[in-house]
């Protein structure tokens, strides 16, 4: 099954139980009638919220660049030493 | 384990485009990260002016012909089919493709291939973003694109890894080839479409940490354009698999 598609039915079904209550009326229908855009609301927060805690949380490695470092004198050093032309940067 | 360890044989596939001293600085990276490990090198060189063949041949001489091959394109052919090429010409069992700017270290290489004989995935990916994992050199803006494109697409895509856009992974060799001909996208959506194909396929896979050290400070890859093809990547992502 292709992904849009269960997306799609994802939405489908979560608007049918919308329906039904606007139907069943078991809460007021002027709170039904807003749940949708309460939904589009949580949503974004969602995505607002993962990307502020990801930033936060953005894993670093400034160590990494150092120690990169010394791994490349290490290799330039080998390199000259057994004739490999890698020239003068 | 040992034993498993000496029968497979692991194929790692580099595509270079002006890449003359990194590529030296890789192998010799690699092979001081490889010792005991039967594997073969794979440069495929996209016509290179800065003389990237000529230090490759040069590697060649040092290392063995058949530790290090060059299969070299006339001219800059994209990134997917330099990986076909190498495929072509691989004769491992496993094939690892890796990036040749050195963002990729070849030291994580024994936690791929330790990874994989634990677990016996079929795929096993280099991940950023989990603890281990790290990125340096990026400024504020470049993590908010990623984070944001990264949200974005486990939201609609639901893939199950947490790395999409990383390119460090290693493939067992049947399953590269049945992922890579159903993929048309490329740079950054080639490799989150490769990842997704395989999670939708069913294989087995799993992540090790990887620090990715980026050292073309200055000059950001991920502009406007890239931003509106990785948007549509995801949509044809999300109709097509």
């Amino acid at each position: 099954m292709k992904h849009v598609v269960k997306i799609l039915s994802l939405v489908l079904a979560v608007s049918a139980i919308w329906i039904t209550l606007l139907q069943a009326a078991i809460i007021p229908q002027s709170h039904t009638w807003l749940l949708p855009i309460y939904f589009v609301v949580s949503l974004g927060c969602y995505g607002l919220l993962m990307v502020g805690v990801g930033i936060m949380q953005f894993p670093t490695c400034p160590r990494e660049a150092v120690l990169l470092n010394h791994d490349i004198a290490e290799a330039k050093d080998f390199l000259s030493t057994n004739g490999i032309d890698i020239g003068t940067y | 384990m040992a034993e498993e360890k000496e029968k497979n044989k692991y194929s790692i596939i580099i595509p270079t485009y002006n890449e003359r001293l990194n590529i030296a600085l890789i192998v010799y990276l690699i092979f001081k990260h490889l010792r005991d490990v039967d594997f073969e090198i794979i440069v495929v060189d996209d016509g290179s002016p800065d003389g990237t063949q000529e230090i490759v041949k040069q590697l060649q001489d040092l290392y063995g012909e058949d530790r290090i091959l060059l299969r070299a394109r006339a001219k800059k052919l994209g990134l997917g089919t330099a990986y076909i090429h190498g495929l072509k010409h691989a004769t491992g069992d496993f094939v690892v493709i890796m990036d040749a700017d050195l963002s990729h270290h070849p030291k994580y290489l024994p936690s791929f291939i330790k990874k994989q004989l634990e677990t016996n995935a079929s795929i096993v990916t280099g991940t950023r973003y989990v603890k281990g994992g790290g990125v340096h050199g990026w400024n504020l803006m470049r993590k908010l694109t990623s984070r944001g494109a990264n949200v974005l697409a486990h939201t609609l895509l639901w893939p199950g890894v947490s790395d999409l856009t990383g390119s460090f992974r290693l493939y067992k060799k049947s399953v590269l080839e049945d992922v890579i001909c159903s993929c048309v996208s490329k740079g950054y959506v080639f490799q989150m479409e490769m990842i997704v194909r395989a999670t939708r396929k069913g294989y087995h896979i799993e992540e090790v940490p990887i620090t990715f050290v980026d050292r073309v400070f200055g000059t950001s890859k991920l502009g406007g354009s890239e931003i509106v093809e990785y948007l549509k990547g995801l949509v044809y992502l999300l109709l097509t698999t």
